[in-house]
């Protein structure tokens, strides 16, 4: 009985530790007052104000954009890798993983400035195709992380069978090996969406101007004062993903329970 | 030789995007201005700013990694205890923070601990005496922390999760009290997780310039923020790259240490 | 899982398209990049140079010179406009990264910027041929009169260890150096090693006191009470005081930097004849008294300073300084390579302790 509630405490304790930040965000999206310090009172003025604020939005369009299609293109080479890794000797996989795995156990910031190296060298313009090579970059490792298990818990005979059966190498995998793999694939896919929405040190490093995602913008706007419908921004954001996380996981348990029943 | 055909576009990628790029850190580490080489920008790390700001960020991220350690394995007991509908579930508590941006999140510290901020506030209302923290290491640490928890907790989660129940039965059965069960069975069983977790909050930590500007006040100068500012503000790309080097020695070292612990790999998967 | 991915990529999709959309019509005349300081502009101006000529503005921030100009140098991103300080327009005249103007393009900018401005100017830009004038203004001290009795007038305050942990310093090399050169009576643009010597041990032994190194965030946290002393740019006065009234501006007797802040144009600009449209615009009266009373920074502009309404804001000694009753007056020079290289290992130094 103790023991359970010191556990209860214990995880009240650090659910609180990580989740009162955010909370305060959201409290000061509601703060009348445009300073982070003082309280002026409820309002939900922000709220009105975010969306003809062009400047957040264009950012938002851009985090989601950068987000959206650097995990799509990253889940598709890293996925093509994973399949062709499989065919390789030992020794060449591992030196290949070896390197997949750089810019995720590397510092950030190396990898963020080795990138504006090269694309100064190149003499590219930085801008959204710089700061999208970036994050397709950075994402790639957690595709193959998350697809690579899958294929090692494959049976290879069923794919083979497969083609005994007749099925053409394509279709054999999709019919075959793509299923068994998915989960992986897809989980993959969302850590890198995830990964992507969340870097703000190398998209420093390769932003050019009059494009930023949320975090540069925010980094330039710690500085002079954070806007606050930035604040009302993130809770509206976070709302969203805690509804839908709710809904993904109580809407498909009651409709087991149903079936069981 | 069909398959092997298709990792072109992947080993295409990784050569221009990770092995290039970083032969041009190495290239600019090693040579000066006018392009001739010199070992000048790696010895740079022993005068006396460089050193400081590198022990400095060494001592950060060590205690932030030894504080997440310490929160983040009874955490990961008691989760791994409760029942398997709620995994994903759990999963998804530890990332949705990340949801709200990692800058804003670590802003957010600021106005809580500030000295007229939310913290001192109730501090103030139940007459205890004001924390004052903000701009100081403890706020440093205290924002690594949480930052990098749940990198942490995530990958001991994992590998607590696979152990086989019946592996635990069997040592009780045997005689052996609850704290030998841990000393001998869960702890080594979970190794795996622990050093992947202590990659995963230690590099970052080590590497970070952005905690250190938002909770630090601009006061305490971390490598990281050593190397950002020879790029954005002094200019000069051998010394940041030459720092970058002696960085990523650093990380390799880590790496190695990680390798021979964590033979199978299993902890990477997050 | 794939419900769970199916919906993200449905809000995600729909947020960007609802986003992307808009602004339609600006552009057909081409674009201007323009990089200009951290909310210093009044964001009306801009949509209203948009609507009257057509022309696209991307519109970038940096918050010191210092960030600004490698930016620039690297050269991965082009800018048509940008608005350093006057050193800083010094060095990159000095590397040849700035293109000449044509003032007669720009109408407004040779009637509208007052004759003594161009004549401070010639200082960096010798032959007026670089840089229009944007704003300008000095150095100061901003304290809390709640939380300081004494009088203020002097630099001296912020080695005052009855303020410790209550004093906010700036974050760029310059401007600290400033500080602890013109304190001990020294030029804040000297060469000479001891003297920058003494100048960094000043600042090493007053960095116990200081709360933090700040750029921006100096003014909301004087306005919100954190700090009693900060070190603040002479147009930042005026909106602190309205914010909050307990604030008052000083310039120390030791002198401080007084600073012109002014349009140029690079040499890689792409959109040069948009560029000097956008400069002229931003000289016209009307447009630069909207940015006066948006920033509140002294404006150069002979014709908005007529159309201000308010006798109080007019005669202000902070917004338009007499600068004759003060002492100890400085511009910043750029030191070249050398020099620049010998301030930022002093500021290394004082920051790494």
């Amino acid at each position: 009985m103790i023991k359970s509630s010191v556990r209860k405490l214990y995880i009240a304790l650090i659910f609180i530790f990580l989740y009162a930040p955010i909370v305060t965000l959201m409290v000061l999206s509601f703060n009348a007052s445009r300073s982070r310090a003082k309280w002026g009172g409820f309002t939900l003025k922000w709220y009105r104000e975010l969306f003809q604020n062009e400047v957040i939005l264009a950012a938002l369009s851009n985090t989601l954009l950068i987000a959206l299609l650097s995990s799509l293109i990253a889940t598709l080479i890293g996925t093509i890798a994973c399949i062709s890794m499989q065919a390789m000797k030992r020794r060449t996989r591992a030196v290949m993983m070896g390197v997949t795995n750089i810019p995720m156990l590397n510092a950030e910031i190396v990898t963020g400035i080795s990138l504006m190296l090269l694309f100064i060298t190149l003499g590219m313009k930085f801008g959204f195709l710089t700061i999208l090579l970036a994050h397709i970059t950075f994402n790639i490792p957690y595709v193959i992380l998350s697809v690579m298990p899958r294929f090692k818990q494959l049976n290879p005979s069923t794919y083979e069978a497969a083609l005994d059966l007749g099925a053409s190498p394509l279709r054999a995998f999709f019919m075959v090996v793509f299923p068994d793999i998915l989960p992986g694939v897809v989980s993959g896919f969302l850590m890198a969406f995830t990964m992507s929405l969340d870097d703000f040190i190398i998209t420093h490093f390769t932003k050019g101007p009059g494009i930023d995602t949320l975090s540069t913008k925010i980094y330039s706007e710690v500085k002079k004062g954070i806007k606050p419908e930035m604040y009302a921004l993130s809770a509206i954001i976070f709302t969203a993903v805690l509804v839908l996380l709710f809904l993904v996981n109580y809407i498909p348990k009651e409709n087991k329970e149903k079936k069981e029943k | 030789m069909n398959r092997k055909a298709l990792s072109a576009p992947y080993l295409f990628w990784i050569t221009a995007f990770i092995v290039i790029p970083l032969g041009m850190v190495l290239y600019y580490g090693l040579t000066d201005k006018t392009g001739a080489f010199t070992l000048e920008n790696i010895i740079a790390i022993a005068t006396a700013e460089h050193s400081k700001a590198l022990w400095i960020a060494i001592k950060f991220s060590l205690e932030s990694t030894v504080i997440c350690l310490l929160l983040a394995y009874p955490l990961a007991m008691i989760l791994a205890g409760m029942q398997i509908s709620q995994h994903s579930f759990i999963v998804f508590i530890f990332i949705l923070p990340m949801w709200m941006n990692f800058l804003l999140r670590t802003l957010a510290w600021q106005t809580l601990l500030e000295k007229s901020g939310v913290i001192n506030n109730i501090l103030g209302f139940l007459h205890l005496p004001a924390l004052n923290i903000i701009n100081t290491p403890a706020a440093i640490i205290l924002g690594m922390v949480y930052n990098f928890l749940p990198f942490m907790v995530l990958p001991i989660y994992n590998s607590l999760t696979k152990i086989d129940p019946n592996v635990i039965n069997a040592a009780r059965d045997l005689g052996a009290n609850s704290v030998q069960t841990f000393a001998r069975i869960t702890l080594p069983l979970s190794l795996p997780g622990v050093i992947s977790g202590i990659t995963m909050v230690f590099v970052p930590a080590l590497t970070t310039f952005v905690i250190s500007t938002l909770l630090g006040g601009s006061k305490i100068l971390l490598i990281g923020n050593v190397i950002e500012q020879e790029f954005t503000q002094a200019g000069n790309w051998h010394l940041g790259s030459g720092l970058s080097i002696v960085l990523m020695l650093f990380i390799l070292i880590n790496m190695i240490l990680t390798a021979i612990f964590d033979k199978d790999g299993e902890g990477n998967a997050l | 899982m794939k419900k769970w991915i199916c919906a993200l990529l449905a809000t995600a999709l729909s947020a960007s398209l609802f986003t992307g959309c808009g602004n339609s019509d600006a552009g057909k005349n081409g674009e201007v990049y323009v990089f200009n300081w951290g909310e210093y502009i009044d964001p009306d101006t801009i949509k209203m140079f948009e609507e009257e000529t057509g022309i696209k503005v991307v519109y970038d921030e940096f918050e010191t010179n210092e960030l600004m100009y490698p930016k620039v140098e690297a050269g991965a991103s082009v800018y048509d406009v940008v608005c350093p300080s006057d050193y800083m327009i010094q060095k990159m005249l000095e590397n040849d990264l700035l293109s000449e103007l044509s003032f007669d393009n720009m109408p407004n900018a040779k009637q509208n910027i007052g004759a003594q401005y161009y004549e401070q100017a010639q200082e960096f830009d010798p032959g007026n041929k670089y840089c229009v004038p944007y704003c300008w203004g000095t150095v100061g001290i901003l304290y809390n009169k709640t939380m300081v009795d004494e009088p203020v007038d002097s630099w001296a305050i912020l080695w005052d260890e009855k303020y410790a942990d209550n004093i906010l310093m700036q974050d760029s090399v310059r401007d600290a150096f400033m500080v602890a050169l013109k304190l001990n009576n020294y030029s804040m643009n000297t060469l000479d090693e001891t003297e920058l010597e003494i100048a960094k041990n000043a600042l090493i032994e007053q960095k116990p006191l200081v709360q933090a190194y700040v750029i921006d965030e100096v003014r909301d946290k004087m306005i919100g009470g954190e700090a009693a002393l900060g070190v603040i740019y002479s147009g930042e006065a005026i909106y602190t005081q309205r914010e909050n009234p307990d604030l008052e501006y000083v310039v120390p007797k030791e002198g401080t930097n007084v600073w012109i802040d002014g349009w140029v144009i690079p040499k890689n600009a792409s959109n040069k004849e948009n560029a000097e449209k956008f400069i002229d615009f931003m000289c016209r009266g009307d447009i630069a008294l909207m940015n006066f009373e948006y920033i509140t920074y002294s404006t150069p502009n002979t014709a908005a300073q007529e159309l201000i309404e308010d006798e109080d804001i007019r005669n202000s000694q902070i917004a338009f300084p007499d600068l004759s009753q003060y002492e100890g007056l400085e511009t910043f020079r750029y030191l070249g390579e050398e020099g620049d290289s010998l301030y930022n290992d002093c500021w290394k130094k004082v920051k790494s302790e």
